[in-house]
């Protein structure tokens, strides 16, 4: 099989000498088909959106902070629905769900998955491109349509999408419920179709090249974890998030044609509706189906990222790689039968509640694996801390933090009562919000010189991360005494109970250790920006790394390797092997004489 | 959003990016050579900031402890909550042992290991026995707290009754509760939103004879001591019944009924004596008297939890937890649906 795939590979070098100099701005930007400058365009695209969305949580957390007060910039931005200044509640509601969307969707999926899947899995499995450059620019455009639709939503006159990121009916189906049920969600419906769409395109085409195409000696026990997380993100995705189409499909059918899947016996806005016999919880169900899975979509490539960059960085292999591998694979299993945890309160059968405990508590257990295997990675390393090192450090402290809250929410009894308040809202923003956030960041501080053939500046990426790992905890922890306190999410102002108004103060806190950490990503921008155009040039292999992607030129070629595509000798993780010269063994380099190979 | 404040507000990004590339354009001409790479001096540093800052969150975990443990919920007031706090407790116990140990290590060890010229890291690949290790461990640490955990999830739910429970439904719609007592015969009578016209509300089955004697209130009073089983009905959309002091919560959700059972075991009167109770509403007072707010007196409240629309923050309803002879006055000045409807 390999054979094969180099010799169609450099079957395809000729061909691209012969072309060489036909491209434009247009195909080379724009409608391109490399698997490189399809990465930078999800990375970029992912960018924009996640500034929008950050934004956004800046003016809810003002608002929190200080409910129902006056600020001019609120009224700036939000126009009719901050009157006077003061936000609408209604825009609360639509800034904390299209805010969730966002990152959910548009940043920690497409712009995690979509650029690195993109950028890494040829470059590291050894192949000219992708299996099929053109449904893997299709993908993009599709991420890219349904960007523009959700941004577009945000104009609509009665305003976006409002019901939470879950878009639970019958709040989302009626748009008597509340305005952003109207148009904005259709809209939202649209363009979350369009997203699944260019998902499942991009995650066919990863799972394909990823079997199919990889160099000669690259054995699945051979390949980056980076590869191994994308391979099994992507598997995930392609089983998960059908399920999440039919939800919206079937939401769609009961807005549009008055179908009753999810609907039944409602009274609303002073009349019966005609609905019956549908059920809200099934949407819940046929959602979190997704939901659950959805969250290792997001979190598995980070985990990979910093899997990559904490044994380059430590110059250490990985600790434990089979055990690695084999928590990714019970981590994605586990993760398709723990979805009932977010339903326990629904009503559901007791029985099944206990089910889902049982699964759910057992995810605890590779995931427990994972933390302990970085961490005696860094044990005895010869720790290089690049920027993207601190983040993946980072990612692993949080990892941590979150995952053992993660232990009380699955337990049902427990859940019962933090279900739905500010408990719930620390520990998935610690665990997966942070976490793949800060693999994001590894992976773009670590892969940048791939890119761009320029380095980042490192003080500015210092002062980036140290404002960004204070800030994050200071807004994400506090918010597990509020939820102790039995503070509900999803409340526009708290000033409705009394019983929480001492908790005032640590909402405002809250908020400046947002607007801080806000601000600080304006570091990262910059410097992104300034170094696209303006940063050193590149060394070929800036890190000293094993993996393939820093065997070929700065410069970027279509199909990678000027030459033929490197065969592989051994694994990515001969760090500091005894006996070799330098402390780091590119994959490519054959064993010497009487070295033994462990892979 | 308007859209001019957008284009607005891009104009002047990208107006400060400029201004900022520019400042730092002069001040790098300034520091040429610096090439970006890692230096052991930047590793030193970094490893301390690790050290420093990774031990100063720990240790702001901590003081957060020590500043807002007091926040927490106070003492359960219904019978089950007792469990479900002290399977709580244990949870935190275990889980906070580990934030303890692993984080400090993870700092330290950054710290420790930072890379300093000349050295060079140990090939450290992997070792069964001590993945088995950290695997086994956490396997049993997680089967105490499965078991006990399903264990007190089976008799919450589940429960076995020595005296039959009173029933009471809860009805939620934007953005108000209503409550129904099932009256002598503790039957509710037939409803559905069908039956909804005027002052019925709920659409209770006149015809039904159990709702006769149904009566329906904007209160809800419990008697202590004496199980109550709720029925939640929901007309519009998902609320979420949460009755954070009972450790209570359940989904209403239209188109069914959903059920859950508690026993209240302290009275309104009795909780606000309670002493952490009473530092609450004394830290409450304080700052609603400096903000000119009325003062507050401690009520067991429900609150919807389950966002429903634009006032779901403030869809509440008072409860109140009494004596049996205070709740059978009270119901007795209630009419019931014979006489309103
Ligand atoms: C130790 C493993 C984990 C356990 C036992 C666990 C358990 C739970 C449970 C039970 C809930 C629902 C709580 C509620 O709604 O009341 C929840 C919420 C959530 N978890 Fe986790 N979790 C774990 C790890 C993760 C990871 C790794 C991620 C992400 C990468 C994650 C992301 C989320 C998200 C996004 C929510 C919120 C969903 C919502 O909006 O309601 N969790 N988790
Ligand atoms: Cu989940
Ligand atoms: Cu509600």
């Amino acid at each position: 099989m390999s054979t094969t795939t180099t010799e169609k590979n450099n079957h395809f070098q000729d061909h691209l000498m012969e072309h060489h100099h036909e491209e434009n701005f247009f195909t080379k930007y724009i409608f391109t088909m490399d698997h490189k400058m399809i990465g930078k365009q999800f990375l970029i695209t992912g960018m924009f959106m996640g500034i929008i969305g950050v934004m956004m949580s800046m003016l809810f957390r003002l608002e929190i902070a200080y409910p129902e007060q006056s600020f001019p910039i609120l009224e700036f931005f939000l126009g009719k629905w901050a009157p006077d200044g003061i936000m609408d509640p209604n825009m609360y509601l639509a800034l904390v769900t299209i805010h969730g969307t966002i990152m959910v969707f548009f940043v920690l999926t497409a712009g995690l998955s979509g650029t690195f899947s993109n950028l890494l899995i040829p470059l590291q499995i050894g192949a000219r491109d992708m299996a099929s450059g053109f449904m893997n620019a299709l993908s993009y455009w599709f991420f890219f349509l349904s960007s523009v639709i959700m941004v577009a939503s945000l104009f609509v006159e009665a305003g976006p999408a409002a019901s939470g990121w879950t878009v639970y009916p019958p709040l989302s189906a009626l748009p008597q419920a509340m305005p952003g049920s109207g148009a904005g969600m259709t809209l939202w419906l649209i363009s979350m179709t369009l997203f699944i769409v260019g998902s499942l395109l991009g995650s066919l085409n990863y799972i394909v090249t990823v079997i199919n195409m990889r160099t000669k000696g690259m054995s699945m026990t051979r390949l980056p974890l980076t590869i191994w997380a994308f391979l099994v993100t992507a598997i995930l995705g392609v089983l998960s998030f059908p399920v999440l189409l039919s939800a919206a499909l079937l939401l769609m059918f009961d807005r549009l044609l008055g179908t009753s899947f999810y609907l039944s016996d409602i009274f609303i806005g002073g009349e019966v509706l005609s609905y019956s016999g549908g059920s809200p919880v099934l949407y819940q169900h046929l959602f979190w189906f997704l939901g659950h899975p959805e969250v290792y979509i997001i979190l598995l490539p980070a985990l990979g990222i910093s899997s990559e960059v904490i044994a380059t960085n430590s110059r250490k292999p990985i600790f434990g790689y089979r055990a690695m591998v084999g928590s990714i694979l019970a981590i994605a299993f586990l993760s398709f039968i723990v979805w009932g945890h977010h339903m326990f309160i629904t009503g559901m059968n007791p029985f099944l509640g206990s089910v889902f405990t049982f699964t759910t508590l057992l995810i605890a257990i590779p995931s427990a694996v994972k933390a302990f295997n970085y961490i005696t990675t860094l044990w005895k390393g010869n720790i290089q801390f690049t920027p993207a090192m601190l983040f993946s450090i980072a990612l692993v402290s949080t990892f941590v933090t979150g995952g053992l809250t993660g232990v009380i929410l699955g337990d049902s009894a427990l859940d019962i009562n933090v279900h739905d308040t500010y408990f719930v809202v620390a520990h998935f923003h610690i665990v997966m919000g942070l976490s793949a956030i800060y693999g994001m960041f590894a992976g773009v501080y670590h892969w940048f010189p791939k890119m761009y053939g320029r380095m980042m500046n490192k003080s500015m990426g210092y002062a980036h991360f140290w404002l960004t790992f204070i800030t994050a905890y200071g807004v994400f922890f506090p918010m597990h005494f509020l939820g102790m306190a039995g503070l509900p999410r999803r409340y526009y102002s708290n000033t409705a109970f009394p019983m929480f108004d001492n908790l005032a103060d640590i909402n405002v806190l809250i908020t400046y250790f947002a607007i801080i950490g806000g601000a600080a990503q304006l570091i990262f921008i910059f410097n992104f920006f300034y170094s696209i155009w303006r940063g050193p040039k590149a060394k070929q292999n800036p890190w000293r790394a094993n993996s393939l992607e820093w065997t070929t030129p700065v410069e970027h070629l279509h199909g990678n390797w000027p030459g033929d595509v490197p065969v592989v000798h051994r694994w990515a993780y001969d760090y500091s092997k005894p006996g070799a010269e330098e402390d780091f063994v590119p994959q490519n380099v054959p064993l010497a004489e009487g070295e033994e190979s462990g892979h | 959003m308007s859209p001019i404040s957008i284009i607005v507000l891009i104009v002047l990004v990208v107006l400060t990016l400029v201004q900022v590339m520019r400042i730092s354009e002069i001040s790098s001409e300034i520091q040429k050579g610096e090439d970006n790479e890692v230096s052991p001096k930047d590793n030193n540093t970094q490893g301390r900031l690790m050290l420093l800052v990774g031990f100063g969150f720990v240790i702001s975990v901590l003081v957060m402890y020590v500043a807002w443990g007091r926040l927490s919920l106070p003492e359960p007031s219904s019978a089950h909550g007792a469990e479900i706090d002290s399977l709580w407790n244990l949870s935190m116990l275990i889980i906070n042992i580990v934030f303890f140990i692993v984080q400090p290590i993870l700092f330290y060890f950054a710290y420790k290991y930072r890379g300093k010229k000349g050295t060079k890291a140990t090939y450290y690949e992997h070792n069964n026995r001590l993945e088995l290790f950290w695997t086994v461990v956490p396997a049993l640490a997680l089967a105490v707290l499965i078991i006990w955990g399903l264990n007190v999830w089976s008799t919450l739910m589940m429960p076995e009754n020595e005296e039959e429970p009173i029933l009471v439904e809860v009805y939620a719609q934007q953005f108000n509760w209503t409550v129904r007592y099932s009256g002598g015969d503790n039957e509710l009578g037939y409803a559905t939103v069908h039956e909804i016209a005027g002052a019925n509300i709920l659409g209770v089955d006149t015809q039904d004879p159990a709702s006769a004697d149904d009566i329906v209130a904007k209160e809800l009073h419990l008697p202590v001591g004496k199980p109550i089983q709720f029925a939640f009905r929901a007309q519009d959309v998902i609320h979420s019944a949460y009755f954070p002091h009972f450790r209570a919560q359940m989904n209403c959700v239209p188109g069914s009924v959903t059920n859950f059972q508690f026993t209240p075991i302290i009275t309104t009167a009795e909780i606000r004596q309670n002493k952490d109770v009473k530092a609450h509403v004394e830290e409450v007072n304080e700052i609603r008297t400096a903000k000119g707010e009325d003062v507050w007196e401690f009520n067991y409240v429900l609150l919807c939890n389950k966002i429903c629309g634009a006032a779901h923050y403030n869809m509440q309803m008072d409860i109140i937890v009494e004596t049996q002879d205070e709740f059978d006055a009270w119901l007795k000045e209630q009419k019931t649906v014979a006489e309103t409807l």
